[in-house]
């Protein structure tokens, strides 16, 4: 084989590996995070016996469910009942493959970019994955031939349709001053002008509450609103099937932190660094960090929101949606369209 | 506050006179006890009564606290049906009693007081008294294909043999079991 | 967005089967006996239409244990754990119901250190039952971290409430005639901390929902019901008060010495959730309230009347004493017996009116004992509440309802 060629895919199935790897790490410890920052709001202890901390709870919750008896109820229809875990997880595993964590560090003598794929429509693939989870859902709750589960799937595919548009709107503000589908064109124009969130507050808003509805976390978590509907689409799953569903929320949230802080908060940009003058491979590291801190500040606001407020019910929810988030993306893509017609920003 | 001796609260009493008013035969047996008045009453007029006790501004019992059977055996009469009546305006209660026999039926207060609806299900259920025009006179409590009503004085507490008990060699031995061993 | 008092449009009430495939079938559901939001065993058969809600079919009896006839078959202080099974969240409070309705039978009235104890008792139930509804309320509607702080709150109560009885939910502490026991030393200094440091984290709790925008959205207007239609059901308790109602056996008919303490009757006026919320809300501060004055005029004295027919008498002077041993061995075997006759007396329970009814013919044991549970009865106006509603409307109405399934069945 072509030596470049092999070096690349080697270089590709490295990355990720990685990617994969981190991903999965933060996966299994935002479950200890949710639980210890929970804990804290609700005034108790959380998980602390597992490890300093509790920080192996995430490891022994994994063997549990690894171990636990996986019951397929009679009654589901069992293709699309083993097929929709997966349906779920993998899309929400895929997004992350286009996001840029930082910018290109330099190994054995080349430029290794620190993401996994540089496409030209980072911005379409993102959605397209995000909108395949629902698939998972709807079909998850079908198949398990069971009302609840039903209402939740239903649930679910509205309130991904509603909101879709609208986060696909806010991004538009986004792309039209980027003038490009590339994440890290978007980052780059961030580094050159400032961050989004300064003048795109209402699309970082509606984006944020979108992001919200899209990983079905409270306020938002109607499809499988506990009280309500026992817990929607996976009420009959169980052992790993069952963690699914959970890595892929917590997969979903992590995509979504990132592209948060991509799209609204300068990606791995850090303000100032280049007048220290710091090595690239120092300053690349610094930026990585500066990436992770903004998503990690995300994924905590997803945890704090969670354990603050109450659910919305259905139809205020897609009230919301359509009334409210729709118009608020329309009126900023007119106000985007504007400014980059002036040619202010 | 004191600790003085029990005082009887004070009977709405012009009741027994205002229900012989309006009903001449209204009133079969009027008794007060540790401050209660408890009327008895014929029980086809139960509902008129008790629509008149509800609309009667004087009385203006607006609520019906509570109702329930009570059986008996070798009287004259086996049940009794209890209604425990409270107004909200004049705060005071009054107790109405219908007194009939197995196979007859009294008529439903549920016009009178749309709360009867569940009070008259658990009457029926748990006594077996039976209302007429009752809107869904079905047991309430009970299993809707239990034989028996629970409440009556012979039923047999120790359980005796029902439909629920299948014959033959029990799961685990209670304690019948222990004497036939 | 006020969809509650704008209902979805009426719907054709009968449609053919497959020619309107948006309103063609409707979904029956089975919520409960074992579900998340129906506190406890009750099972509701819902008629959906989409999400909302075309009939609902309330059934009960999963929690029978026959307790009005366990009672006819044992002497009256027999019966006294039995009430601590009744509203389980508030065992104290149907102690004391159950005590006055058989001192009422008897014609007693216990001293005045035993009322105002008994106050005390009803009205640290009222608040830990209280603050349990606010937990599982806001729970049932998402707000999960509520009822981990009103859990703080419940956890003093009921420490304060075993160091009192010895245990935490099965009291049984209060006895025909007065108490199971004095004070324990120091006890009155927890309460006293408690009534001090309750208000504040009340405000805390407050601060989460009273004016949370998700929150006011889904319960304003939700499970309305008119003053009127709730007296015809004769609901009781913060579901009548509400509506605007402002009854309270309490004040109405005063018992344990009610009239001397000062304090409100808090009443909503639309009658919805939220209103009842508020009120419960209102009547926690109310009870703290209560607290303070009773700890300040408890009184010295006896905790028992003194009638050897029916307190029992002091252990060690059964071992020494043969009148006292006869006493105790005539309480223990027979029990008392009231005069024939029947009564009713209700207190102020948590959930509304709770009420005895007690027949006696004279013997040993009731002829007839009928327990009047607020939550029977509040339980019928789901139908009133919920149809035409969401679903999750539905759980915000089971919620703000309170029922407990212990007093429902019985």
């Amino acid at each position: 084989m072509d030596p470049v060629l092999e070096r690349v895919i080697v270089e590709a199935a490295v990355k990720i590996a990685l990617v994969f790897f981190v991903v999965l790490t933060t996966v299994a410890y935002m479950t200890w995070v949710e639980r210890r920052v929970s804990a804290w709001i609700q005034d108790r202890r959380g998980p602390n016996r597992v490890g300093p901390f509790g920080l192996l709870q995430p490891l022994a919750d994994g063997i549990k469910f690894l171990f636990k008896e996986e019951i397929t109820p009679p009654h589901v229809y069992r293709p699309v009942y083993l097929l929709a875990p997966i349906l779920i997880l993998v899309p929400a595993l895929l997004t992350i493959s286009v996001v840029p964590f930082g910018p290109a560090l330099r190994l054995f003598g080349r430029d290794v970019p620190l993401r996994v794929a540089d496409v030209d429509n980072g911005v379409l693939i993102i959605l397209a994955f995000a909108s395949m989870g629902v698939y998972g859902i709807a079909l998850a709750g079908w198949s398990s031939n069971n009302k609840y589960s039903l209402m939740g799937g239903l649930r679910s595919s509205a309130q991904l349709i509603s909101y879709e548009l609208a986060m696909g709107l806010a991004i538009v503000g986004i792309l039209m001053s980027a003038g490009s589908l590339r994440l890290s064109d978007v980052v780059a124009r961030q580094a050159e002008h400032g961050w989004n969130v300064l003048w795109q507050l209402p699309g970082f808003v509606v984006f944020l509450t979108a992001a919200f509805a899209e990983t079905n976390r409270l306020p938002f978590d109607l499809p499988e609103a506990e009280t309500e509907l026992v817990a929607g689409y996976h009420t009959e799953y169980s052992g790993m099937r069952f963690s699914m569903f959970y890595m892929a929320e917590y997969a979903n949230m992590v995509t979504a932190s990132c592209l948060a802080a991509t799209l609204y908060l300068g990606g791995y940009h850090v303000p100032g660094l280049q007048r220290l003058g710091l090595p690239q491979n120092a300053a690349a590291i610094v930026q990585l960090l500066a990436f992770g801190i903004k998503v990690a500040f995300f994924l905590f606001v997803y945890v704090w929101v969670r354990w603050t407020i109450p659910r919305f019910r259905y139809d205020q929810l897609m009230n919301l949606g359509w009334k409210v988030l729709l118009p608020v993306a329309l009126v900023h893509i007119v106000w985007v369209a504007f400014i980059v017609l002036m040619g202010w920003a | 506050m004191a600790a003085g001796p029990y005082v009887d609260p004070r009977p709405p009493a012009f009741m027994v006179d205002r229900i012989r008013e309006r009903f001449p035969d209204g009133v079969l047996e009027a008794a007060t006890f540790r401050g209660e008045l408890t009327v008895v009453v014929p029980k086809e007029s139960v509902a008129a009564i008790a629509l008149f006790l509800r609309d009667d501004p004087e009385s203006a019992f607006g609520m019906l606290t509570d109702l329930t059977g009570v059986h008996f055996l070798e009287r004259d009469y086996d049940f009794e049906v209890v209604y425990h009546l409270y107004s909200l305006e004049k705060n005071h209660r009054l107790r109405l009693k219908v007194r009939l026999r197995e196979k007859e039926t009294v008529p439903s207060v549920t016009a009178v007081w749309p709360g009867a609806n569940w009070q008259e299900r658990e009457a029926f259920d748990l006594v077996g008294i039976r209302f007429a025009g009752h809107p869904d006179l079905r047991r309430i409590i009970m299993p809707e294909d239990y034989a028996q009503h629970p409440l009556r004085k012979d039923f047999d507490v120790e359980g005796g043999p029902t439909e629920l008990d299948a014959p033959g060699d029990p799961a685990s031995p209670g304690f019948r079991d222990m004497e036939r061993i | 967005m006020d969809s509650a008092s704008a209902p979805p449009p009426p719907m054709p009430s009968e449609v053919p089967r497959g020619e309107d495939a948006l309103h063609g079938e409707r979904m029956v559901i089975n919520m409960g006996p074992s579900h998340p939001s129906t506190h406890g065993v009750l099972r509701l058969v819902l008629t959906l239409d989409g999400e909302v809600v075309k009939a609902v079919q309330p059934h009960v009896g999963y929690l029978h244990r026959g307790m009005e006839k366990i009672a006819e078959n044992m002497t009256y202080h027999q019966f006294i754990p039995y009430t601590d099974r009744l509203d389980y969240l508030a065992p104290l409070s149907n102690n004391v119901a159950y005590v006055l309705a058989v001192e009422k039978l008897m014609g007693i009235t216990v001293p005045p250190r035993a009322q105002v104890i008994r106050v005390i008792c009803c009205e640290i139930a009222r608040i830990s039952a209280h603050l349990l509804w606010l937990g599982t309320g806001a729970l049932d509607l998402g707000a999960a971290t509520v009822f981990f702080h009103t859990f703080r709150e419940r956890e003093t109560l009921y420490n304060i409430i075993e160091s009192l009885t010895g245990t935490r939910l099965t009291t049984t502490y209060t006895r025909v005639g007065g108490l199971m026991n004095d004070l324990p030393a120091g006890w009155t200094g927890q309460v006293r901390s408690f009534v001090e440091a309750f208000p504040k984290a009340l405000d805390e709790l407050d601060a989460l929902l009273t004016g949370n925008r998700i929150w006011m959205k889904r319960t304003q207007g939700i499970g309305r019901i008119g003053a009127a239609q709730a007296i015809g059901l004769g609901l009781t308790g913060p579901n009548l008060r509400g509506c605007g109602v402002a009854y309270d056996v309490r004040k109405t008919e005063p018992y344990s010495g009610y009239e001397a303490y000062e304090f409100e009757v808090p009443i909503g006026s639309e009658g919805d959730a939220y209103d009842r919320y508020l009120v419960r809300l209102a009547e926690m501060r109310q009870s703290s309230r209560i607290l303070d004055q009773a700890l300040r005029m408890l009184p010295e004295g006896p905790i028992n009347i003194d009638d050897p027919k029916v307190i029992l008498p002091k252990k060690d002077r059964v071992l020494t004493k043969m009148e006292e041993l006869i006493e105790q061995f005539m309480i223990v075997t027979e029990g008392f017996k009231p005069p024939a006759g029947e009564i009713y007396h209700a207190i102020e329970a948590p959930k509304g009116e709770l009420g005895f009814y007690l027949r006696s013919e004279g013997g040993k044991s009731p002829y007839r004992l009928k327990i009047r549970s607020p939550s029977f009865i509040s339980l019928q106006a789901i139908e009133t509440m919920a149809v035409g509603g969401l679903l999750s409307d539905l759980i915000a109405v089971v919620a703000s309802l309170d029922p407990v399934m212990g007093e429902v069945d019985r």
